[in-house]
């Protein structure tokens, strides 16, 4: 093989590289991935995104650009040559770039990210209680009612179509139990604590809009939080593989205004009553 | 044959060549054994990139498909598991490493050939079985490739969970078995078989990779063996390892009581994220080996690479639980699995940028190996940012299972491994066969697939941005409705990364007849393996198995003649190789 | 370890084959001799006590079938007429037709979805005969059959307009089938292996005719009230009348 003449893709190649940072870089301004954000550790969610974005965005470029350069370089070179570096200067050569990607991963996560996920895992004083059970393929929201408590449930009650949580007449608790399937009714402003459980499968709810995202797990009660910023209809999705529906398992997350959730929640009759 | 710890150098190597069979299908031989590797991953490869091609009809062109939606869980689940388990391990991790290691220790064989012939007619059987379940009642394992109960479990959470996914559990199991063979294999070769003068610190990165991927590999599949046997038990036994009480399938009360379908993620990533490394680390110790033959210079940072391995794989082992950030887990381990999985990205840092800074006075030669390998590190760049996103724990409650991930994970075992693997073999073809692979169709195979590739995993993260979900059958969700644009280009783009693979193809099988016919030492490259004539003979070196004498890459020093120095050659006349 | 591997393959193999010849020959229905112009067993159904409250389903978490149904969905459970009479009950010949034989007709029964809800509630089939099993949904319904004898099925219709069909191999009261995509889609079918056997409509009678003589065990099956049976012997050319009334359980 002839080492002398310069291949053309030691011209091709960093261009290509080139082109392909700026088109990286281009499609986040060309494209429409930015999704509306209704909830306050959402809007934290979105920070911690937008601070790696914004961090990774230039070493991504600096990286490539690297590579084209040193490409590029070699070009012009066909001493053979090759003067090793001191291991001091090796050792620095690497380090600096490690430091600073290990500066914008750990910085990130404990200065900006930790304070948000206490947000969602941290138990507020004052929420809201609601429950969200997931079945294969439903989304059903449940409120404790006036007396505050979640009725007792057991699956051997569960009927589909007329208690699909299998409440228990039985319990007095259960009485002014409030469900609704495929929607969930939250005042805005105010912070719910979701109590998330499962039926059958692994299911996960999923808000997009809220950046809540926490699975439904059968055998355990898992709780996530949020506090919703801004009136609206926001749709639930299903997050795990629970099977054949699991795309379209979906619902509401109707967020309302303190005055009209009141209202809202005022027109509700427990289910056993 | 020489070699300082007797009984494991005498025994290996000493099988004779033998007839037809005993030669090319019952072989022992660690070349033949690695050929018979990536042939089968060809053809699985073949399937899983068919059914990938599938899948993105059904995406772009909802219906269009033939595909159900109890169906399309399936072809996502054996899309997946043919792809990490029967293409790129067998190829880059069981196929490659075959052929590899011998050669640059300098040993005549594995250290066990007997059991390197039974593993590789261990995992063959497995792929039938795994295909086969496409054709029982159900159709084929449909709870994703992490398997995960109650929807696994259960026959009636879903078509693909009656004989279908025992099935899939028996492949996984002949396959774990298979692969634990292998590593065993390569850990005992490396430690055991190493030429004289060959210390760890002058083996060649493509050998370190492989120590490191074998031991985590050794390390973490017999978790996943584990919960496979607890899942079959479970499906078959009546036993409750994974499923908890009450769970209620189509109106009807299962009888398990008392288990948790937690237990199974943490034991399925305790497995799952290690193996993430045992794939990706081979490819860079290939672009490592690749990068410094084709740049005529040692690469950057030797010992900080090793060590870095080192501190990834340690790392590596405990850090599954950010695969389980949402999963219902205490949140408190969701900060220490955040904390601790970032602290990755610094050794895997100076890994890249040593890559890169192995670039730096560089003298390159375009081989189509070089081009993959270059190609490798802007993969491995892009899909470790990536990884930097969704280790953090607060941004995976938007990432979690949406296309973020899709797109970082097919980046890193989808291209990085790729990428390593078609460089190694352009690499090493010639010491295989004695010929070259076409130039001209290797160069055109790349741009044709590396470019595509990249478009298409980098749009889905930004699909992913958006909040697609993973593993939906089709969006009707208004939210995602402004990126849905995109789905049909994607499977444009996939199809032509699929299409490509022709190209790969048509050169694999045809070189070996039409090929330049190659020296012993086509690219001027150091390693051991480049002492013995090509194609490699049985036995690996005619006479006498070389020593070595010096670094892996002696590249460019000053003040030699040549402008490389193999490792054999001796530093000067009548001195001995250094100690081991 | 290898081998424990082997075994149990081969020994899932084997059951998996045992298991698809069972599934897939069903029962050969041997050519049997067509009852003549025979005795008929007529009446009707009704309910005693306080008729439970119709629970209105609402369905506002999904965009389509709310669209459909602005006020909800009936559950179709308790259709009680203004005299009484109770709808969707399920009435056959129990006992008193073994060792004979029926042909099962030519035409398939009709399973529609249509505005999220299945027409009919509750029906009757027999061995052998088709279900055709028919989506007028612009939207995905998944047909999740629950039997205990015959073999389950579960598969996706999700285009408007797509049909299949299914058969049962072995008589079965009821056969529980449910849509999982919308959890308060249910309905149920009565197979047996004969003809006799109707199903109540919102007037509460029914009439099987056309038996032969003899002595019989006739059951009312309500999905909620459980059942009730009588057993009456007619004659040739005979017709008699029954009344079954169903009380809260």
């Amino acid at each position: 093989m002839d080492d002398r003449s310069p291949s053309p893709l030691s011209l091709a190649f960093p261009l290509a590289l080139v082109i392909l940072a700026a088109a990286v870089v281009g499609t986040f301004f060309l494209l429409d991935w930015r999704l509306d954000v209704a909830s306050e550790h959402g809007r934290g969610v979105d920070q911690m995104i937008f601070f790696l974005l914004v961090c990774t965005g230039p070493l991504f470029v600096a990286g490539h650009l690297a590579v084209a350069w040193f490409v590029w370089k070699s070009r012009w070179r066909d001493t053979p040559a090759y003067l090793p570096p001191s291991p001091r200067a090796e050792w620095l050569a690497t380090l600096i770039p490690v430091l600073l990607i290990g500066a914008v991963a750990e910085g990130g996560v404990l200065a900006i990210g930790m304070p948000v996920w206490g947000q969602v895992y941290r138990e507020e004083p004052d929420t809201l209680p609601v429950e969200i059970v997931g079945k294969q393929f439903e989304w059903i929201a449940r409120y404790p009612g006036r007396d505050g408590k979640f009725g007792r449930t057991e699956p051997t009650l569960i009927d589909d179509v007329e208690n699909p949580l299998g409440l228990d007449e039985d319990d007095p608790a259960a009485t002014d139990d409030i469900v609704v399937r495929g929607a969930l009714y939250l005042p805005s402003g105010r912070a719910a604590s979701i109590r998330i459980r499962s039926l059958d499968v692994l299911h996960s709810f999923a808000v997009p809009v809220m950046r809540t995202k926490q699975d439904a797990v059968p055998g355990l009660v898992t709780r996530t939080q949020m506090r919703p910023t801004t009136p609206g209809k926001y749709e639930i999705t299903c997050a795990e593989l629970c099977g054949m529906g699991h795309y379209r398992m979906r619902g509401y997350v109707n967020v309302l205004t303190p005055e009209e959730f009141e209202a809202w929640r005022a027109r509700q009759v427990g289910w056993f009553e | 044959m020489e070699g300082p710890s007797g009984g494991l150098v005498r025994m290996s190597g000493t099988h004779a060549a033998g007839g037809f069979w005993t030669r090319y299908v019952f072989s022992r031989d660690h070349k033949v054994i690695g050929i018979q590797y990536i042939l089968t991953a060809m053809a699985m490869g073949l399937v899983g990139g068919a059914l990938a091609a599938w899948i993105r009809v059904q995406l772009a062109w909802p219906g269009s498909a033939g595909i159900s939606p109890e169906q399309y869980p399936s072809l996502v689940t054996m899309h997946g598991t043919l792809m990490i388990f029967f293409v790129v391990s067998l190829a880059l991790v069981s196929g490659l490493g075959n052929i590899i290691i011998p050669l640059q220790v300098g040993a005549r064989d594995m250290a066990y050939p007997f059991l390197n012939m039974l593993s590789f007619w261990t995992v063959l059987p497995a792929c039938p079985l795994m295909l086969a379940s496409f054709f029982v009642p159900g159709g084929a394992a449909a709870a994703g490739w992490t398997a995960y109960p109650p929807l696994s479990a259960l026959k009636g959470a879903i078509p693909g969970s009656g004989w279908g996914q025992s099935l899939w559990l028996l492949a996984m199991a002949l396959f774990i078995a298979s692969f634990t063979m292998g590593g065993l294999n390569f850990v005992a070769t490396i430690f055991n078989l190493r030429a004289r003068g060959l210390t760890m610190m002058r083996l060649p990165l493509a050998c370190w990779t492989y120590l490191v991927s074998s031991i985590l590999g050794l390390l973490s599949f017999p978790a996943l063996t584990a919960a496979a046997i607890m899942l079959l038990l479970d499906r078959h036994a009546g036993t409750s390892f994974f499923v908890p009480s009450g769970v209620v399938i189509a109106g009807q009360v299962q009888a398990h009581q008392g288990g948790t379908p937690l237990l199974f993620q943490h034991l399925f990533w305790f497995l799952g994220h290690p193996e993430v490394y045992v794939l990706v680390l081979p490819a860079l110790g290939i672009a490592f080996d690749v990068i410094a033959a084709f740049s005529r210079r040692p690469p950057h940072g030797y010992r900080i690479t090793v060590w870095s391995l080192i501190v990834v794989a340690v790392l590596g082992m405990v850090v599954w639980g950010h695969h389980m950030f949402t999963s219902g887990m205490n949140p408190y381990l969701g900060k220490y699995f955040s904390v601790v999985t970032l602290l990755i990205t610094l050794p895997f840092a100076a890994i890249g940028v040593n890559l890169v800074a192995s670039l730096w006075r560089a003298r390159l030669r375009w081989t189509p190996a070089m081009l993959w390998a270059l190609g490798l590190i802007s993969a491995v760049g892009t899909g470790g940012l990536g990884g930097v996103y969704l280790g953090n724990a607060t941004a995976d409650l938007h990432f979690h299972d949406s296309y973020f991930v899709v797109g970082h994970f097919h980046f890193m075992i989808g291209m990085v491994t790729l990428f390593g693997t078609f460089a190694g073999i352009f690499y090493w073809f010639p010491k295989l066969t004695g010929r070259l692979m076409n130039e001209r169709l290797g160069r055109l195979h790349f741009w044709l697939t590396s470019l595509p590739m990249f478009a298409l995993f980098f749009l889905m993260h930004l699909q992913g941005l958006r909040g697609m979900m993973r593993r939906y059958y089709e969006f009707s969700q208004d939210y995602v409705a402004p990126v849905l644009w995109l789905q049909p280009v994607l499977t444009v783009l996939a199809f032509v990364v699929f299409a490509s693979q022709a190209l790969f193809l048509i050169n694999f099988f045809r070189s070996p007849f039409r090929g330049e016919s190659a020296g012993p030492n086509p690219w001027n490259a150091t390693t051991l393996e480049w002492t013995t004539p090509s194609p490699a003979p049985h036995g690996n070196w005619p006479d006498e198995t070389p020593s070595a004498w010096r670094g892996p890459y002696e590249y460019s020093r000053n003040g030699n003649e040549s402008d490389f120095e193999l490792q054999s050659a001796p530093a000067a006349p009548g001195v001995l190789p250094s100690k081991r | 370890m290898d081998r424990i591997w082997t075994f149990s393959t081969l020994v899932i193999f084997g059951a998996a084959a045992v298991l698809a010849a069972a599934s897939s020959s069903g029962r050969g229905e041997s050519a049997g001799t067509s009852p003549m112009i025979g005795a008929t067993i007529k009446g009707k159904v009704v309910f005693q006590g306080k008729a439970p409250k119709d629970r209105k389903i609402s369905v506002e978490g999904d965009k389509y079938c709310s669209s459909c149904n602005p006020e909800g969905i009936s559950t179709e459970r308790y259709v009680i007429g203004p005299n009484r009479e109770l709808c969707h009950v399920f009435v056959y010949v129990k006992k008193g037709l073994e060792g004979r034989t029926f042909d099962p007709p030519k035409e398939a029964v009709l399973l529609d979805q249509k505005h999220c809800v299945y027409t009919p509630h509750v029906f009757g089939i027999m061995t052998g005969q088709e279900l055709r099993i028919r989506n007028s949904d612009d939207t995905l319904h998944n047909i999740h059959a629950t039997p205990k004898l015959n073999a389950e099925f579960n598969f996706g219709q999700p285009k408007k307009g797509t049909e299949e069909i299914r058969t049962f191999s072995f008589p079965e009261i009821m056969v529980p089938i449910k849509c999982d995509v919308h959890g308060w889609m249910s309905c149920y079918a009565g197979v047996v292996s004969h003809p006799f056997f109707q199903v109540t409509n919102a007037s509460g009678t029914f009439e099987l005719t056309e038996l032969p003589a003899g002595e019989y065990e006739i059951e009312a099956w309500h999905e909620k009230f459980g059942t009730l049976s009588q057993t009456v012997k007619v004659g040739d050319g005979q017709t008699r009348e029954l009344e079954f009334t169903f009380k809260k359980k």
